[in-house]
């Protein structure tokens, strides 16, 4: 088959790979119809997630119609199914409370040594990551091979297009997650940092959920825009001090609830993130978190910290008097993608969730390379790019 | 004042180094008397002996691992109690046979080759316990023992097993000991965790995206 294969930083190929088969009896493989580059594929492009081997298929967007099935497999042949990012075995402890992302049995057990040292517990299996999370072959690929597909895999009635439920696999539950974890309450302020993907998701979802107000903050003009069409008011950082904005956007309280949809190379210059940038780059750092810290200082006393945007190290000059002082709560985590896929396609069937705006380029497998080539040096109309091989 | 034929930006340097290394120096100084007033007489605590920082059993190096699974008691033990299940989850493991109280593994050992240790069973409480010994003249003086506890909160079963071994000498089982010495406590908790996945999916995970040739 035909697969985007990682070589190095901002090296990717398409190339000729052996197709996956049945391995486990819950197993299932789908060909594969439509696969995104995610955001998070950046983090991977920019060589600043540990763990990538040469040769690793990417891709955790994905979706298709089954074409075999292990004997433990519910999937039947021919069922278009949405497969969540996150492997999930859904029998144990975690998966038991919902906490998908947390599983412990979907890492392969030589690769749970990978991240126990580093985080002091094992990841679970995400598709197309880094070895770290499995090392699980992943979408951006004519088939895949997805373990326990009678728990993750959501089975799409017909009458939906493939680009309504794509998102499913990842963003859409993503940001909605990042909503959830503001625990929103009549009358909140919630600022959404980043108008990626994963932020506008956000900030609709939060609308969703009753916010009074949501505040977008991004320096790309056109994903200002995307977010001002949601509903959201915008602050482009590049004409405006965000946390004198904040204040006084929001009758002097600060925002109650804020949410970091950068993660680990956030943008701007400012001393912070200049030296975060330095370290990144001779490898003694992994993480820039301008944006997270200044979420911290932005958010008023009591309030709530939802942290979407993904991290993977160390981080210092952290603010963590005004986090302590000002008492704040702390929520995040990779998404719990199988315990909102059923009511996201209810609402994106019922047209209350609208994902197909986000899509700004359609582009062939073969394309691929070109794809993360100009999601990642034109963010400002590339917006997210969708592929079918 | 640094010697006239000294450049500048040595000196500089030169006080760099002397500032960082008079911090450490403070740095460790003051821990070290914080931690000097604590000297005195301790009474053991509550956590397991092998997580000790100092070697508490004599010859014997200790390796261990809890896990919890989410399956009740009684099908764990059975599981185990038939031993020649015990191969698909332990990978240097090629086969476990009983007769009666003995057991007899066929150990992998580098490069194609493997090795047979003897076993017998010392103690087996059902639902409980389940403990081995070498016997006189192995190669391996081994001792291990599984352990069966209900978790709470309805979590299932917390599975506890712990090995003790020798490290061994002698020509035979030189092989086995460098295999043994340099991982029994990862492979422990590698086949710990294998028998979690088995017990709790029916499968062990893999990466992989073909069956292994």
């Amino acid at each position: 088959m035909r697969a985007l294969t990682y070589h190095g930083t901002h090296d990717v190929r398409v190339e000729t790979v052996p197709d996956p088969e049945i391995i486990n009896p819950r197993d299932a493989v789908i060909e594969v119809t439509a696969t995104a580059i995610c955001g998070s594929d950046l983090h991977l492009y920019d060589g600043v997630i540990p763990g990538m081997m040469p040769g690793d298929i990417l891709g955790h967007e994905f979706m298709g119609r089954v074409v075999e099935t292990g004997p433990a497999s519910t999937l039947k042949k021919g069922q278009r199914v949405v497969v969540p990012f996150t492997i999930s075995c859904g029998k144990c402890f975690h998966c038991m409370k919902q906490q998908y992302s947390a599983c412990d049995n979907s890492n392969p057990v030589e690769t749970q040594d990978l991240t126990e040292p580093l985080y002091g517990h094992a990841l679970s299996g995400l598709f197309g990551y880094s070895h770290l999370t499995g090392g699980y072959p992943g979408g951006q690929a004519q088939y895949v091979r997805v373990p326990y597909s009678d728990v993750g895999p959501i089975v799409i009635p017909d009458g939906l297009e493939d680009e309504q439920v794509l998102f499913l696999s990842d963003i859409l539950p993503t940001g909605w997650m990042a909503a959830e974890n503001c625990d929103i309450e009549e009358g909140d302020t919630v600022a959404v940092w980043g108008c990626g993907p994963v932020g506008l998701f956000a900030v609709q979802s939060a609308l969703i959920m009753g916010a009074h107000q949501v505040i977008a903050i991004d320096h790309y003009p056109h994903r200002l825009e995307l977010a001002r069409k949601f509903g959201a008011k915008v602050i482009d950082y590049r004409q405006t001090h965000v946390l004198e904005a904040l204040m006084e956007m929001t009758g002097g309280f600060g925002p109650d609830a804020v949410i970091d949809a950068v993660g680990m190379e956030s943008h701007g210059l400012t001393p912070d993130n200049v030296l975060d940038r330095a370290k990144q780059t001779v490898g003694i750092g992994a993480d820039r978190g301008h944006a997270l810290r200044q979420a911290i200082l932005a958010c008023r006393k009591g309030g709530r910290i939802s942290m979407p945007g993904v991290y993977g190290g160390f981080l210092d000059k952290f603010p963590l008097g005004a986090f302590m002082e000002k008492g704040l709560q702390w929520r995040t985590g990779q998404t719990h993608v199988q315990k909102y896929s059923k009511d996201l396609l209810r609402r994106i069937g019922e047209g209350e969730v609208d994902t197909t705006f986000l899509i700004s380029h359609r582009l062939s497998l073969e394309e691929a390379p070109e794809g993360y080539r100009n999601f990642h040096g034109n963010q400002n109309e590339w917006t997210k790019v969708v592929m079918t091989p | 004042m640094p010697p006239k034929n000294t450049p500048p930006h040595s000196a500089v340097r030169a006080v760099a180094v002397s500032v960082c290394v008079g911090l450490l120096a403070a740095g460790a100084a003051s821990l070290w008397l914080s931690s000097g007033r604590n000297r005195q007489d301790r009474r053991a605590d509550d956590a397991p002996g092998r997580t000790g920082r100092l070697p508490r059993y004599g010859d014997y190096a200790v390796v261990g691992k809890t896990v919890t699974i989410n399956s009740p008691r009684h099908e764990l033990y059975a599981f185990w109690r038939e031993f020649k299940n015990l191969p698909r989850f332990m990978e240097n493991v090629e086969a476990v046979e009983a007769s009666g109280d003995t057991l007899v593994w066929t150990i992998r050992g580098p490069a194609g080759s493997s090795y047979t240790l003897r076993t017998r069973i010392i103690s087996d409480r059902k639902n409980e316990q389940i403990a081995w010994r070498s016997i006189d003249g192995s190669d391996i003086d081994t001792e291990g023992k599984v352990m069966f506890r209900d978790a709470p909160g309805g979590r299932g079963t917390e599975v506890e097993a712990i090995i003790a071994y020798v490290p061994p000498g002698g020509a035979a089982g030189r092989a086995i000991a460098r295999l043994f010495r340099r991982e029994p406590a990862v492979q422990g908790r590698h086949e710990l965790k294998r028998f979690k996945m088995l017990m709790e999916t029916g499968e062990v995970a893999t990466a992989n995206n073909r069956k292994l040739a």
